[in-house]
């Protein structure tokens, strides 16, 4: 025979007394949340409360579940990344009007996301803990350390804030509304991102300054027009739950080594370099990456180093390729062996340094760009001498097989091979083609 | 085998091969490839990544997630880093094991996002307030990215605090060519859970000072507390000065007194060489190749490499100062890590700065001017 003891928790409440001062809204509302979660019988093990930073800050301590303590205004943050990590756990933050502000951010991106983690805002209209100053919540017209004139600012409509962005269920109202642990309950298992902003008065500061009364609180949202109740419920999946399901894409190529395999051999006795210089659109990148695929491929080591304006698609493209036949420790240096002049774009970027580069270099260029100022040595290729027409995305691969082919710096049966694999295989091929023969024109 | 790849991929097959399974980052050049990568790979290995609404929500996110059991990572630059000030400091108190890469940047500000620096130095270790050691690893080759990342895991759950891995923006975009069997796999330890029932009250109990304790895992068989606030060993806010004063301690005990267990340096020393080249990250690159140029050229020269920027490695730097009249420094900054080591040397020997500010790498004939 088995026998299953149920234990139900009486409260959830450790020994410590609270420690606000008397009259305080914190208390009663901890004092729902208790019985909220004796309702739920939630499993202590597996709740985590969130507290922010101030007076409503300090509550976690007052419970026996588990707690997170963490930095003003960031408690969503922890909240969503608890919850990510184990959707299974119920989460609940306990953020003043004070943290509401500071974070405001985290509160709207957590609505917008539905991660499942109940909000109750202790909203007592000022920072509690450090002395009564204004806050995001603080009405029009109070008086609070920061305002003493009265305070000039809007208050925030959270309710508003994440309702219209998402939020699964949102509820206002006061600490003194009877149904606010029915409210807590429904927020808890709604399994969404919901929220409550809950009205309370700060006996030791906005009271005193504003002679401000539970009467008062409810006038005051009447004069704003901020509805109470619940204000939004919304079916949408819960996020920790959402996000796995559709985090992984279509093509998920582990990052692990892509071995290349030696089929050529080549040697060096010194480093070499080759820059291409041209244009965005250019595919400049694209054919020094399949240079060095193929100096590798001859049992070579390449290191390429790009340079491109943040704007990715306008201006010039600068790829350095850098060829030795050992491990590369210095792929910095800004003198190539030869230059590659394709655009004007890419000229305007080397002109300086091309003047610089003395008679070992080599400077290959367009018949538009032959009068390039340079110590080095200047070749002129032609490609409209060629009996084929090619598109200026295909000049950069082209005048690589024309470096390959001249210099012989590796087999150019490794370029035609490398190009000929991957996308745009077939016309980066031709290029290379196009390439060898004007190499000997 | 060869291939040809880069230093972000190294730092993400690192991650993973570590057992990362949570990443929270937000987009900066020239960090944003790690983001990117992360968020393919995770969901292959069952982990979770997320882009954060910023960088305060993304360690925000990271730290609350390990609290959790998952083992987590960011990436940022610069610029990130100082949106992760604040909470640098909560994973150092709360005692959070936390991987924080950064790719820096030129600074300061916005500085050049696609240009190289290594400014952050003296940033990650003093990043946050009160002055707490952190860890910070610098690989200066693809092959090292993968495996100090690795290492950083190794360390965060050893020590259980933030572990840095600084790298550049050279480092992590240039495309290079690695010897597949250069990678080295290192071990990683696994998480020291308090086990079901076992004072999972006193999450953070340290007996000794230096002792670093398990952790207790939201979920577990007991409510688990953590705080940022000073506490006491049930994480309960406190403020009497002999409790925070051994906690305090203890932040820095735990670190300080096992050194020998984070130190990692690489030393190629000449026994005729009058002159040493100290640097880290990228430029200990350029420095191996100055060194390559100036043996070649006849002229002796030792270098060393410090992979383990924090703390500082000062056995093997003193070692290097008693031996060499001259210590040549080589960074992209205006001399932050010089600092440490002329704080080590003795009177009489000279330690000389070799810097660059503008966006390009220091170069080996930078290195070799100073040596002639
Ligand atoms: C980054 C940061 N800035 C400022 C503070 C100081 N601070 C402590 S409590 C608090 C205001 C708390 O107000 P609220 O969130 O409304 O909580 P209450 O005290 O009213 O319950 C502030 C600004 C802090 N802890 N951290
Ligand atoms: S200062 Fe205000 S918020 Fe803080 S405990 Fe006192 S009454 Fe409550
Ligand atoms: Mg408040």
């Amino acid at each position: 025979m088995s026998v299953t003891t149920i234990t139900t928790l009486g409260t959830y409440r450790n020994d410590s007394p609270y420690p606000f001062c008397p009259g305080c809204g914190h208390k009663s509302i901890l004092d729902h949340l208790n019985e909220a979660l004796v309702e739920l019988q939630v499993d202590p093990m597996k709740t985590v409360i969130v507290t922010d930073i101030g007076c409503a800050g300090l509550s976690d301590q007052y419970f026996a579940t588990s707690a997170f303590h963490g930095l003003h205004g960031r408690s969503i943050t922890y909240a969503t990344g608890i919850k990510l990590a184990q959707p299974d756990l119920t989460v609940i933050v306990v953020m003043g009007d004070g943290g509401t502000g500071i974070g405001g951010t985290h509160l709207l991106n957590a609505a917008r996301r539905n991660i499942g983690v109940t909000v109750l805002v202790f909203n007592n209209f000022n920072y509690g803990m450090t002395g009564g100053q204004h806050s995001a919540t603080t009405p029009e017209g109070a008086v609070t350390t920061t305002t003493p004139g009265g305070n000039p600012e809007r208050p925030l409509d959270i309710c508003g804030s994440v309702g219209v962005n998402g939020a699964g269920f949102v509820w206002r109202g006061t600490s003194f509304d009877g149904d606010l642990t029915q409210r807590i309950c429904e927020a808890i298992t709604s399994n969404s991102f919901a929220l409550l902003d809950i009205w309370e008065l700060c006996t030791a500061y906005f009271v005193k300054s504003n002679q401000f009364t539970r009467r008062a609180l409810e006038s005051t949202l009447e004069t704003l027009g901020f509805q109470t109740g619940v204000l939004y419920r919304d079916g949408r999946q819960e996020y920790s739950r959402a996000l796995r399901e559709t985090a992984r894409g279509p093509d998920s190529v582990p990052v692990g080594p892509t071995p290349i395999e030696q089929k050529w051999s080549a040697s060096l006795e010194r480093p070499f370099m080759i820059e291409l210089a041209g244009s965005a659109g250019g595919r400049v990148r694209s054919a020094a990456r399949i240079g060095a695929l193929a100096a590798i491929q001859s049992g070579l080591y390449a290191a390429q180093r790009d340079d491109y304006p943040v704007t990715v698609k306008t201006g010039h493209s600068l790829a350095k390729l850098l060829l030795a036949d050992r491990p590369i420790d210095y792929a910095g240096s800004d003198r190539p062996d030869v230059l590659v002049v394709l655009t004007a774009d890419g000229l305007a970027k080397v002109r300086s340094r091309a003047v610089g580069l003395s008679g070992d270099s080599i400077i290959l260029t367009v018949p538009e760009f032959a009068d390039i100022e340079s110590g080095a040595e200047v070749q002129v290729v032609d490609p409209s001498s060629l009996s084929d027409r090619f598109p200026k995305a295909d000049l950069g691969l082209l005048a690589l097989a024309v470096v390959v082919r001249r210099t012989g710096v590796f087999p150019i049966d490794a370029l035609r091979a490398a190009a000929a694999e991957g996308p745009f295989g077939e016309s980066n091929a031709a290029a290379v083609e196009a390439g060898i023969q004007l190499a000997s024109l | 085998m060869r291939e040809l790849t880069d230093g972000s991929t190294a730092i993400v097959r690192g991650a993973v091969d570590a057992g990362c399974d949570f990443f929270a980052g937000y987009p900066i050049t020239p960090a944003s490839q790690i983001l990117t990568a992360m968020s393919r790979e995770m969901p292959r290995v069952g982990g979770v990544a997320i882009q954060g609404e910023d960088e305060i929500s993304s360690i925000g996110m990271c730290i609350g997630a390990t609290m959790a059991g998952a083992r987590a990572m960011t990436a940022t630059s610069g610029p990130g880093i100082s949106l992760y000030s604040e909470n640098i400091g909560m994973a150092i108190i709360g005692e959070v094991p936390l991987v924080i890469i950064d790719v820096q940047r030129l600074g300061p500000s916005t500085g050049g996002a696609t240009t190289a620096a290594q400014g952050d130095v003296q940033f990650v270790r003093w990043g946050t307030g009160g002055g707490y050691p952190i860890i910070a690893l610098a690989p200066s080759s693809v092959p090292e990215c993968y495996t100090l990342t690795m290492k950083a895991f190794d360390l965060a759950e050893r020590f259980r605090c933030p572990v840095f891995v600084l790298t550049d923006k050279e480092l992590n975009l240039t495309a290079t060519t690695v010897d597949i069997n250069a990678y080295e796999r290192i071990p990683v330890r696994p998480r020291a859970r308090i086990a079901p029932g076992e004072s999972a009250g006193t999450p953070y109990a340290y007996h000794p000072p230096d002792a670093v304790g398990p952790i207790a895992t939201y979920g577990d068989e007991a409510p688990v507390r953590f705080t940022g606030s000073t506490h006491d060993e049930r994480a309960f806010i406190t403020k009497d000065p002999q409790t925070v004063g051994a906690l305090n301690e203890h932040l820095v005990a735990k670190i300080e007194n096992h050194q020998d267990e984070i130190d990692m340096v690489v030393a190629d020393i000449d026994p005729g060489a009058s002159t040493a080249l100290l640097s880290y990250g990228i430029t200990a690159g350029s420095m191996r190749e100055a060194v390559r140029i100036a043996r070649a050229g006849g002229r002796p020269v030792s270098a060393l490499t410090i992979q383990s920027l924090w703390p500082v490695p000062e056995r093997a730097i003193l070692a290097l100062l008693q031996n060499h009249g001259r210590v040549v420094v080589g960074e992209l900054n205006h001399g932050q890590y010089r600092r440490e080591v002329e704080r080590l040397a003795a009177k009489g020997t000279e330690v000389v700065g070799v810097h660059r500010n503008d966006g390009t790498l220091i170069t080996p004939q930078d290195f070799l001017e100073v040596l002639s």
